[in-house]
């Protein structure tokens, strides 16, 4: 069907192709300003001569930043809470979406575990209780604080459940009259065919430790436990310091450190740039996933 | 059937450590709510701290710093709430009429990249481009000759700062799930509406809309439970004692007792409080997601 559209629809689509463009636009522009500061020279920032395009251009800011101890010291706490809690959370994701995903007549007590998850995502103790327990835990100081108070993601395993629920039941059902077990259903049936929706909740996971900061910040005493947020937490955002006016020789000493800081926040973003395009079609999934009914 | 009814132990042996971890990490706190009512002393513990009823209540009701964090938050967090939907809502309604594919697919990539990084980074930046002095907005203001504004020290702004970032960061998530919700659309009924003459805004308003409106309907009911959320992440990182007066949010209050002040049954109390609220928001607003968008969590 070719016809020739009328002024006004053409108005609108020039129109409408210049206002998404900028509001697209809108979106990067601080992060580009961002990079083109980490790649310029103290002089050229100081001087308010840096947009969008570094000016003066160095690798001093990053050199400093690598050769920042605590930095690095903090990088590979966030590796390790990644690691270990992207484990943790995928192990128990898939241990209880599974017996959930399955029907009342099977599973009879499916019903009390469902209010039993539920619960948690209704109501909270809230933050000094959730500190008492993690402090009587032994855990203060320890990587497993920034793990275990997390490590059931009730709304993963809800996703989950639906994905398992989806899954077409006459294979699992000839394994059953072939005597399997629920663990070889599980791990030789279900999680081969779920290998796509585990993936994203990985990556899904993966993100959430890496941006996680305020558990380090409150469970961690000695700064060399800071995973990397809570350690740019004090140093880039630490409100105090934004308070002394402008005059202050503070201010001077934090404008000196706007390449370096700049650097840090670039570094810190990397992983999340590489990963975020993936998560795009879980997101639209998940919601649909959530809303059709089982 | 499966004929192994009977083998139900391994099914309750999967959810164990589930189990265990919430009963301590989610359930052992919320029965830690009991300090709420107690004048808890960390050395004499849960069970030989003192009561004193409703008085933590008494006093919070009659604190000044909690009327004013209560009034910030909700009116935070309703701006964000009802713009958090309006603009993705307009943003997917103008991206749909994009039909190249390919332009549409990377815009909506662009625009919800601020989405996954997290408020200390964002804050970061905020602070940077938004510095009186040296910041890239204010040097475009004045380059159009308007005064430089102090955006996160100024308590007429603050506010305003917050619901405009926040919106920022967030709109391209919301963005997608409108989309996906306008691709599902069938597009036999707007063929039909051509050939009854209805045109692009016609269509609009008569098929586009009430295709989204269950997707509307579902977001905004959900939102509701968020109403005392005013989005700790992003204030704690933005807040000064400068713009306390506008921008302290009970979240951040609760903190400030808690965790500086060590006001622990003060802190318990106010965050207890906030608790039950949005209990009863969410409670309520599942079900009305529940009537009005067949929505079910399970």
């Amino acid at each position: 069907m070719k016809y020739k559209e009328p002024f006004s629809r053409r108005l609108f689509i020039v129109f409408n192709y210049f206002f998404i463009s900028l509001t697209a636009l809108l979106c990067v522009i601080p992060m580009i300003h961002m990079v083109s500061i980490s790649f310029s020279s103290s002089a050229a920032v100081n001087a308010s001569r840096v947009t969008f395009w570094p000016i003066d251009f160095t690798l001093q800011p990053y050199n400093f930043v690598v050769a920042e101890r605590q930095f690095f010291t903090s990088f590979l706490v966030t590796v390790r809470r990644v690691l270990l809690g992207v484990s943790i959370n995928m192990i128990i994701t898939v241990l209880a979406a599974y017996p959930i995903s399955k029907s009342q007549t099977v599973f009879h007590k499916r019903q009390l575990y469902i209010v039993f998850l539920l619960i948690t995502i209704l109501f909270s103790g809230g933050l000094i209780p959730l500190y008492i327990i993690v402090n009587m835990t032994g855990l203060i100081d320890k990587i497993w604080a920034l793990v275990l108070p997390s490590a059931v993601p009730v709304f993963n395993i809800i996703l989950l459940q639906n994905f398992f629920k989806s899954l077409p039941t006459e294979i699992e059902e000839s394994a059953f009259i072939d005597g399997a077990s629920h663990w070889t259903v599980l791990f030789r049936i279900f999680l081969p065919l779920s290998k796509p929706a585990l993936a994203t909740l990985v990556l899904f996971v993966a993100v959430g430790h890496w941006n996680s900061w305020f558990d380090g910040l409150i469970f961690m005493n000695r700064p060399q436990n800071f995973p990397l947020q809570s350690y740019l937490q004090t140093v880039i955002v630490n409100t105090d310091t934004r308070l002394t006016s402008l005059a202050d020789l503070e201010f001077f000493m934090r404008v000196n450190q706007r390449n370096s800081n700049a650097a840090k926040i670039v570094l810190a973003m990397i992983p999340i740039l590489m990963v975020y395009p993936f998560l795009q079609k879980y997101f639209a999934k998940g919601i649909v996933l959530g809303s059709v009914k089982g | 059937m499966t004929g192994k009814i009977h083998k139900q132990g391994t099914l309750h042996l999967m959810l164990l450590p589930s189990v265990i971890l919430l009963l301590v990490y989610s359930y052992f706190p919320m029965f830690g709510l009991i300090m709420a009512f107690q004048r808890f002393r960390a050395t004499q513990g849960f069970f030989r701290s003192a009561w004193v009823g409703l008085d933590n209540f008494r006093t919070l009701f009659m604190n000044p710093a909690f009327s004013s964090a209560l009034r910030n938050t909700v009116f935070i967090a309703s701006m964000k709430i009802v713009l958090g939907m309006l603009v993705p809502l307009i943003f997917s309604l103008l991206l749909n009429e994009v039909r190249k594919n390919l332009i549409k697919r990377s815009i909506q990539t662009i625009v919800y990249l601020p989405y996954f990084i997290s408020w200390v980074l964002m804050a970061g930046i905020l602070i940077d481009i938004l510095s009186p002095s040296s910041g890239m907005v204010n040097r475009f203001l004045v380059a159009l000759n308007i005064n430089p504004v102090f955006f996160l020290g100024n308590n007429r702004w603050f506010p305003y700062v917050l619901v405009a970032t926040d919106v920022w960061k967030s709109f391209g998530w919301g963005t997608i799930i409108f989309l996906a919700a306008l691709t599902g659309i069938n597009p036999e009924l707007y063929e039909a509406s051509i050939i009854d003459g209805a045109g692009r805004w016609k269509q609009t308003i008569h098929i586009t809309l009430p295709g989204i409106l269950s997707m509307v309907i579902l977001v905004a009911t959900l939102s509701l439970g968020s109403i005392l959320n005013a989005g700790f992440d992003q204030v704690f990182n933005l807040l000064t004692s400068i713009t306390i007066p506008s921008g302290d949010i009970i979240d951040t209050l609760v903190y400030r007792m808690g965790i500086e002040r060590a006001q622990f049954s003060m802190a318990t109390a106010t965050g207890l409080f906030k608790s039950v609220v949005s209990f009863v928001l969410i409670t309520t607003s599942y079900k009305l997601a529940y009537k009005y968008a067949g929505y079910r969590i399970f």
